[in-house]
């Protein structure tokens, strides 16, 4: 039967909120072909989210939550995923280009020979075929280009780049459940859990600190082997930290603070790093290199904070101030505490 | 046993690169580079065909100016390099069947190593589809190898998961793509260099391949990206904390907090 599915991403039992947005385009591309939008959940409480996705608009939802699938690995998923577009043959599948989302479908669009686009930030109906912009050369342009064949095309969107739909709670729910198929090729030894989980590409605000870090006027204690570098991590631990957690939001660096050792990659915004679009990025002693631009030209507000009035960075922002980082950041911390009540 | 790894000449980082008038994308007089996720996976395949004893190649699949990154390739100390042409880069399912066709015929390959990602095209999908046309397990976002054991035919990796990390074994063959910080990419060698001036690079072509194109995506055309139309508006104080008080009454005013 006809219809548009949306890949519904679970990660040890909680669901993937910008999952959401891929079930709402979805439901956009649907209605436009007259077909009906089938959401897919599986995993850990698959079953209790089940609800929530015929709340946000899903028609049918599909749900596998076996315990064979509590705990994420690519073979299983693919092949039940894989399963399921054959023998339902659907137009469209969409899913958001999460880390999972881009080796599943991605996986999935080998097996069953069908057309796939990634990161799409834009997406018009076009009679049977979608029109698809995304972007080309690490951001520096967009590309167009048409996805649509007789069978199924397969579409991962990038978080943050389409609404999430609204709930409405009095819809039904019309559920399906499936079990999961025996395949398994490597062995999970071991999952640690990272208690300081940064997630920038869902991040509605994001604080990213670069080389001026190492600014910090802190003394650092006797014996340390570089006093830079012991600076910079403090002041994002003990600075910029505290400036993300009034904001609820998350820790960003440049490639140049990630390359001097002070804070870890998972933090990198730009070209090597993570590209991210929130609504407000906040960048401290960041200078603006076409390689960070790249990453964060995306973002709604961005508020650029630097000593050096010529820096690159204040032609891309929306409120420039040019002063020291350390004596801007924590009293913007602290107006904030009591602005926004914490 | 022997190692694939996969590159391709991307624009220099640094470059700015734009839509001319013709919608062809040029970066000036710009060098290109090796695609930046690519110095990790080149290490990555001396060190670990080093460590089993056995060959290392890496394969561009593209027109001529690939050429580039496969002798950078070599400079640093592949064993040998592949160019592969007649394939449409935006047909990812093509490229994939293109790559697993290539590693077959290379032979008594056991572990193709992959970057995150191509910034020219901007995805990291082909990876996960050669990996399924190979019939092979994929071992994606790999962090360090742990351990690979070629007599016994198995390998242990760290990688990483939104939500953490995870220590996974498999069996071999497999393919893997690693992560920036799993090594320290070397420099080409005075050697090397010499070695990459003088290597001539075979070509394969698809067709002799036997790829057929799959042709259900299309590109239509790039585009400059819209102009970023801001209006900066320096905030003044006579203390940080006056300009903190006006910054944070506008990110309000303007609804954004």
């Amino acid at each position: 039967m006809s219809r548009v599915v949306a890949f519904i991403e679970v990660f040890d039992g909680v669901v993937n909120n910008s999952s959401w947005e891929a079930l709402g385009e979805g439901a956009t591309i649907a209605r436009a072909w007259g077909v009906p939008l089938t959401a897919l959940v599986l995993g850990k409480n698959a079953a209790s989210m089940a609800q929530e996705a015929a709340h946000y608009g899903a028609d049918h939802v599909v749900v596998c939550d076996d315990a064979a699938l509590d705990v994420y690995r690519l073979e299983p998923y693919a092949a039940l995923i894989s399963d399921l577009v054959k023998q339902h043959q659907p137009k469209l599948v969409i899913a958001v280009g999460s880390s999972i989302g881009r080796e599943l479908l991605a996986t999935v669009a080998a097996d069953t020979d069908s057309p796939l686009v990634s990161e799409a930030v834009e997406v018009q109906v076009d009679g049977e075929r979608l029109i698809v912009t995304r972007p080309a050369y690490a951001g520096k342009v967009m590309s167009k280009v048409a996805l649509g064949g007789a069978g199924t095309v397969m579409l991962l969107i990038r978080p943050r780049a389409f609404p999430a739909p609204s709930k409405d709670t009095s819809r039904a729910l019309n559920v399906e459940k499936v079990s999961a198929p025996n395949v398994e090729s490597v062995q999970v030894e071991d999952f640690q859990v990272e208690s300081s989980k940064v997630n920038l590409s869902d991040a509605a605000i994001i604080v990213s600190g670069g080389r001026g870090m190492a600014n910090n006027p802190a003394t650092p204690p006797s014996g340390v082997a570089d006093p830079a570098v012991w600076k910079a991590q403090e002041g994002f631990k003990n600075v910029l930290q505290p400036l993300a957690d009034v904001l609820g939001g998350a820790v960003g660096a440049s490639r140049a603070a990630v390359d001097a050792g002070y804070i870890s990659y998972d933090h990198q915004v730009g070209q090597t790093g993570k590209t991210v679009n929130p609504d407000l990025y906040i960048a401290a002693g960041i200078s603006g290199a076409i390689q960070h631009q790249a990453g964060m030209r995306n973002s709604k507000v961005i508020v650029a904070i630097n000593k050096d009035a010529d820096a690159p960075i204040f032609k891309m922002a929306r409120y420039g101030i040019v002063g020291d980082i350390y004596e801007v950041i924590p009293a913007l911390t602290e107006v904030l505490k009591k602005r926004l009540g914490k | 046993m022997n190692i694939v790894t996969f590159t391709r000449s991307t624009p220099d980082t640094a470059a700015k690169v734009e839509v001319d008038g013709s919608g062809a994308v040029t970066w000036g007089g710009a060098a290109t580079v090796v695609n930046p996720w690519d110095e990790y996976s080149l290490e990555e395949a001396i060190v670990q065909a080093k460590n089993i004893g056995g060959k290392a190649t890496v394969i561009a699949i593209g027109p001529e100016m690939h050429n580039e990154a496969l002798k950078h390739s070599i400079a640093m100390g592949l064993d040998a390099a592949i160019r592969i042409e007649g394939v449409d880069p935006i047909d990812s399912l093509q490229w994939a069947a293109a790559a697993a066709a290539a590693v077959n015929k290379i032979g008594d390959v056991k572990l193709v190593i992959f970057g995150k990602e191509s910034v020219d095209v901007g995805t990291d999908q082909h990876i996960y589809q050669t990996a399924r046309k190979l019939g092979w397990t994929m071992l994606s976002y790999v962090s360090k190898i742990l351990e690979l054991d070629a007599a016994a035919g198995t390998i242990k990796v760290e990688k990483m998961l939104e939500g953490g990390k995870q220590i996974i074994s498999a069996k071999l063959p497999v393919v893997i793509s690693v992560m920036k910080g799993i090594n320290e990419p070397r420099y080409p060698s005075f050697i090397g260099i010499r070695k990459a001036g003088k290597a001539e690079i075979p070509v394969w072509t698809a067709a002799e391949l036997g790829v057929a194109v799959s042709s259900g995506v299309q590109l239509i055309g790039y585009e400059n990206l819209p102009v970023r139309e801001v209006k900066t508006e320096m905030i003044d104080g006579a203390t940080p904390q006056e300009k903190a008080e006006k910054l944070v009454e506008k990110l309000l005013e303007a609804k954004v907090l």
